[in-house]
């Protein structure tokens, strides 16, 4: 948590940590987080773009995906907006994204952002489905089946 | 296999109903016991009846209902639903048909409607501000942009009506409370009160009318305003709540509204922690504060606060949990569904209306025996509003 918190040194708000964190997962988490999270900070003062994803990330199964597709409408969207053109979030559309760094939005998603309403995801997503995330993000979500 | 006696009662109510609504012939009735219910995804409300634990009618086409709120106009008849993509939406619930619809922001998260019941009044996040509307041709009254710094709008929320034609609320990105005057719509006078904490998320009037209170996301804290000597500005209560501690995410925004209030005492969501705070009416002092399941969204009074139930936010949306005022203590847990999204009381409280929006209905509680007493299919159902809101102050 504290190491987490040193990425962060411009809090304005609240310190938000996630509800029973499982430590060795996040751990590991987090060690990645701390080495993106540098070379996000790094690039960005240098005015470089980090590449967008490289590979396509895994697809979820079916069944998860749904949920997924689920959640990021109804859930994130009771900030977002159903529709994701924002609320008292910002909108998640292709046009509003496209100009940052997947790899930000993914940790984004995973982390929050402190000094905002946006809560850490991470104890309800690994890491493979945030990215699967940015990616549809990206391209535009899914609507749920009706 | 449907059974032959079934089958004619079928062709029986479709003979006796059907020709009255298709002449759009209304059944005599009043409006009291009726009320609506959000098809979050559907851009449908349904309009139910309280005393029957119906639904008596379903009115389409209003728009993006993802955040959606509704106001009833005095007499109860016409609800107006605010919708999340701007849209202003009047229906008839009495003939169930939609009256008019504008288009009037971009995107918009609730109103309020006046004391006299002439005026309608809209909070936007975008464009961030204050429109008002004639209530009986929603004709453009007044517009009032929440401006502040070097000309930045700020998201409004937390609006509600106040006594002499006066509507209140917060600009979540400029950290004030704003009250606009429209006694004489023509001419609006705006009176602001600056700093008044940090991230105002909602806001709620006293059912007396008298104090506005702010919850605030940006720190621990409340603000309040005593709207009947605003001259002594804004003050903080239950400040420092978190007492310094690390916050728990919040995965959904809680809601405010003038019925936290039950007997002489408040009783608030706290942000970050899973506890409703317990304030005195009188003083503004923390009394008590009640753990509870999760991150509490909606912490509602029953009318004649006995009981306050509350609803949390993602993960522990499963479940509502009710506070017994007397000892302070949690009596009851219930499961009405996946993800409730809310939760309305009929107007003398022997009944509460609970939505669970994954498992796609709404399902009504005997509020003395927590007995299940109806389940209603409805489709990602949200909020739910009765007609008993026309008549209170603070809506």
């Amino acid at each position: 948590m504290q190491r987490r918190l040193a990425i962060h040194p411009h809090r304005r708000f609240a310190k938000s940590s996630p509800p029973n964190a499982k430590p060795g997962r996040e751990g590991a988490f987090f060690l990645t987080g701390v080495k993106t999270g540098l070379a996000v900070l790094a690039l960005g003062g240098f005015g470089v773009r980090p590449p967008a994803l490289a590979q396509e990330p895994p697809a979820p199964s079916l069944e998860r995906g749904r949920e997924l597709i689920r959640m990021v409408r109804q859930d994130c969207g009771s900030c977002h907006g159903l529709t994701l053109r924002g609320g008292l979030g910002p909108p998640l559309l292709p046009e509003t994204l496209r100009d940052k760094p997947p790899v930000g939005l993914k940790y984004t998603i995973l982390f929050g952002r402190p000094g905002t309403a946006m809560p850490p995801w991470q104890p309800f997503l690994s890491e493979a489905e945030a990215d699967w995330i940015v990616t549809q993000l990206l391209r535009g979500f899914p609507e749920e089946p009706k | 296999m449907m059974r032959p006696r079934a089958l004619l009662f079928g062709w029986w109510m479709l003979l006796v109903l059907l020709p009255s609504a298709w002449s759009g012939e209304p059944v005599l009735r009043g409006a009291g016991d009726l009320g609506v219910i959000i098809e979050r995804g559907a851009g449908r409300i349904l309009i139910v009846n309280t005393s029957g634990n119906s639904i008596i009618g379903r009115v389409d086409g209003l728009g993006d209902l993802s955040h959606a709120s509704v106001v009833f106009s005095r007499d109860a008849r016409y609800a107006y639903v605010f919708g999340r993509d701007g849209g202003l939406s009047k229906v008839d619930i009495l003939r169930g048909a939609l009256e008019k619809r504008i288009v009037q922001g971009g995107n918009s998260i609730g109103g309020a409607i006046s004391q006299d019941g002439r005026l309608v009044a809209v909070a936007n996040y975008e464009p961030g501000g204050l429109k008002v509307f004639a209530a009986d041709t929603l004709e453009p009254v007044a517009d009032i942009p929440a401006t502040y710094g070097d000309g930045k709008l700020s998201k409004v929320v937390g609006i509600a009506d106040l006594p002499g034609g006066r509507f209140i609320y917060s600009l979540f990105d400029a950290d004030q409370i704003w009250i606009a005057d429209l006694h004489d719509p023509k001419s609006p006078k705006v009176e602001k009160f600056n700093n008044i904490g940090r991230a105002p998320y909602d806001g709620l009037v006293t059912p007396d009318g008298r104090y506005y209170l702010a919850g605030l996301f940006g720190e621990d804290g409340i603000a309040l305003l005593d709207t009947w000597q605003p001259q002594q500005g804004v003050k903080r209560i239950l400040a420092h709540y978190g007492r310094g501690e690390e916050k728990l995410p919040v995965y959904k925004m809680p809601h405010l509204r003038g019925w936290a209030v039950a007997g002489h005492r408040v009783y608030l969501p706290a942000i970050g922690r899973h506890e409703v705070l317990v304030a005195d009416v009188l003083d503004w002092k923390e009394t008590a504060r009640i753990a509870v399941r999760g991150q509490p969204v909606f912490v509602v009074a029953r009318p004649d606060g006995r009981q306050v139930w509350v609803n949390f936010a993602f993960p522990d949306n499963g479940f509502v949990q009710v506070i017994d005022t007397l000892t302070g203590q949690i009596v009851q847990t219930l499961e009405p569904g996946k993800a409730v999204l809310h939760l309305e009381f009929t107007p003398r409280g022997e009944n509460v209306w609970v939505s669970a929006r994954d498992d796609n209905k709404v399902v009504i509680y005997d509020t003395a025996r927590f007995a299940k007493l109806a389940e209603l299919p409805a489709e990602s159902p949200s909020g739910i509003f009765f007609t008993a809101r026309a008549q209170r102050i603070g809506f």
